[in-house]
């Protein structure tokens, strides 16, 4: 898998490169400012760009923007942006295109080694990792809206980690029940969403896209 | 706008220059007879009427509608005539309950006298410079064009020659000479008059020493407050390193230690306090986040106002309907300060209100910054009691901010937050030229 990174701090931009490439990932190049990130991602189109939110020369929300752009050039481009902290705005602004190979996470969830390499891959697959912070907000916002308060509160809880990205398998396995379970679930989800049946992956898109879209 | 624009803006061509006269001159006249003789008048009345009771609650009225028109005098001095005028009034003490205290404040106040006598001795003397500024290319070009041809029909011409026909060829000529010559002085005269009511009008309606005394006196209460405030915030901040994520680094890094010793014997300890190590890493952030958006968000930093208050809107967890229309972004300070005032009412629609929905307005009308909040709660909200609205009331005061809420029992409650301060023109951020 051919990754472009952008963080314009050495130290986690090492670790960065460190980390992917202990997981197997090859990083084509690893850029500090927004402007060659764009360069980087025209001329390489990697699988993936991990990309920081916050990039010289502005210091303000340089790598999202850059990340935008690169995806209208590209399209479909499957971006991770990684933050000190997450706003529904950015994430919204992510995933205005609908489609997928997005993810938006929290810096501190590097951490969790793993599970940041499983979001990067699924990500490059073109799924979505949503950050459970941007979710939670998600949940709590709507959890007045009608649609919502027809889910039962399991459901509710399978959306949850449905919008951070995960499959059935990985969602069984959170919930200590069987994936066919997982499955009867999202299957009621969709019903009670209005979602009808289509590619599996996509309506999970579409289901998190909803609640983004509504407010 | 600087004040080279302004000289550049003012001087124009000719034709504009006068056309621009006369309107001011009309409006000028216009007003001060619609609105500043009426004004005066009711406002004398309504004090006479203070004994019999309704002038208690109808001076103030009064009052505050001539301050109106006093204001946009003061904009158009400085509009028209590139002289700034500053408003001395009183600002209006936070908690000012009952219309006695109201009265006593505006009463109290020299600059509503020195208003009255403005609006009294702006009626002639507006109507004179009024008439000069506006009227003289008029009667200029009247006196070339219209005066002559009259005066062929009729035996009598109003022009610069009266009457045309006692003067024979010499009343014509003369009539159409001095009606040019009057036009073409009729711009500088026309905008030194302008300049002259804008003086007269600086000499009464612009703060005099005690009123500055006065400022002063706010300023340095203001300042106090807000050196105060921002000691008591690096004080919490300090708190809040020490006991929290600097705590939590050290047993972190303890815990690390301790899981380097275990490696060889114990692998599996090891592997429980690298674990836990995580664990607290992880809390660490969390608390240095919540920390940073405590002493300036984000988002704010990377969006701005707008930005960060349609970021707010969107994680509240009541609908908010966000409308902003900011042209540009103002001082980091002043930024901030609005942020924090539009986030305290939010957090409090969301804690007291009982609201179902809320709505933000945020505006700039090219002087001040015009943040209004709303919901469909339950009213009753009293600035008096929070500690919240305190704090919001003293971070706008720093710089010369207001807050004021109404909110009837049972609701809707609104906010309105204004800020004096300017846009920076350019949306774009700053080092966009180089990218």
């Amino acid at each position: 898998m051919r990754v472009v990174i952008a963080e314009d701090l050495a130290l986690l931009r090492d670790g960065l490169i460190r980390l992917l490439e202990a997981f197997g990932c090859e990083v084509v190049e690893a850029v500090d400012n927004g402007p060659s990130l764009l360069r980087a991602l025209t001329a390489h189109r990697p699988d993936v760009a991990v990309v920081d939110v916050r990039l010289p020369p502005t210091f303000t929300d340089e790598g999202l923007r850059a990340a935008l752009e690169a995806r209208r050039e590209i399209p479909g481009l499957p971006v991770l942006v990684l933050s000190q902290h997450v706003e529904q705005l950015y994430a919204r602004e992510l995933l205005s295109d609908s489609s997928g190979g997005i993810g938006y996470l929290l810096k501190d969830r590097v951490s969790d080694v793993k599970q940041f390499v499983e979001a990067v891959r699924r990500v490059a697959g073109g799924g979505t990792a949503l950050d459970p912070d941007v979710v939670a907000q998600l949940l709590t916002r709507h959890a007045r809206e009608e649609p919502l308060q027809a889910l039962t509160p399991r459901e509710r809880e399978v959306l949850g980690l449905m919008a951070e990205g995960r499959t059935n398998a990985a969602i069984a396995a959170r919930m200590f029940v069987t994936e066919k379970a997982v499955s009867k679930h999202t299957n009621g989800i969709f019903g009670k969403l209005g979602l009808p049946p289509s590619e599996d992956d996509n309506r999970r898109v579409l289901a998190v896209l909803a609640y983004l879209n509504a407010g | 706008m600087s004040e080279r624009e302004r000289t550049i803006d003012r001087r124009g061509g000719f034709v504009q220059r006068a056309f621009l006269n006369f309107v001011h001159g009309l409006i000028q006249i216009l007003v001060t007879y619609l609105a500043v003789l009426p004004l005066f008048i009711l406002t004398v009345l309504s004090i006479l009427l203070i004994p019999l009771g309704v002038g208690i609650f109808l001076t103030p009225v009064m009052v505050t509608a001539l301050r109106g028109v006093a204001n946009q005098q003061r904009l158009w001095a400085e509009d028209w005539s590139g002289v700034p005028i500053q408003r001395p009034y009183r600002p209006r003490p936070s908690g000012e309950t009952g219309p006695f205290r109201r009265l006593g404040r505006l009463l109290g106040d020299p600059a509503t006298w020195r208003d009255l006598l403005w609006s009294l001795l702006n009626v002639p003397i507006g109507l004179v410079l009024g008439i000069l500024g506006g009227g003289l290319t008029l009667y200029g070009l009247e006196g070339v064009f219209v005066a002559p041809l009259v005066a062929r029909v009729a035996d009598y011409g109003w022009g610069p020659f009266w009457t045309l026909d006692d003067w024979g060829a010499t009343g014509y000529a003369g009539t159409v000479v001095l009606g040019a010559a009057l036009t073409a002085v009729s711009v500088p005269v026309g905008t030194a008059a302008h300049k002259a009511h804008a003086l007269f009008c600086r000499s009464l309606l612009a703060p005099t020493g005690g009123a500055l005394a006065a400022r002063v006196e706010r300023l340095t209460e203001t300042r106090s407050d807000t050196v105060d405030a921002s000691a008591a915030e690096l004080r919490r901040i300090e708190r809040d390193l020490h006991d929290g994520a600097q705590a939590r680094l050290v047993a972190l890094s303890m815990n690390i230690g301790l899981a380097e010793e275990m490696l060889k014997h114990d692998p599996e300890t090891a592997a429980r306090l690298l674990a836990e190590a995580r664990e607290a890493g992880g809390t660490a952030l969390t608390e240095l986040r919540d920390l940073v958006r405590g002493i300036h968000p984000p988002v704010l930093a990377e969006r701005g106002l707008e930005g960060a208050v349609r970021a707010l809107a969107l994680s509240l967890p009541l609908p908010v309907d966000a409308r902003i229309e900011l042209p540009g972004r103002t001082d980091a300070p002043v930024e901030s300060a609005a942020y924090f005032g539009v986030a305290e009412i939010l957090a409090n629609v969301v804690k007291h209100a009982g609201a179902r929905r809320a709505w933000v307005q945020v505006e700039h009308d090219g002087r001040r910054l015009l943040m209004i909040v709303g919901d469909d709660g339950t009213g009753g909200a009293d600035p008096a009691r929070g500690t919240g609205m305190r704090g919001i009331e003293r971070r706008l005061a720093a710089f010369d901010g207001t807050m004021a809420v109404t909110s009837p029992t049972g609701g809707p409650t609104v906010v309105t937050m204004e800020l004096p301060c300017a846009l920076s023109s350019p949306r774009t951020s700053p080092s966009s030229g180089t990218a």
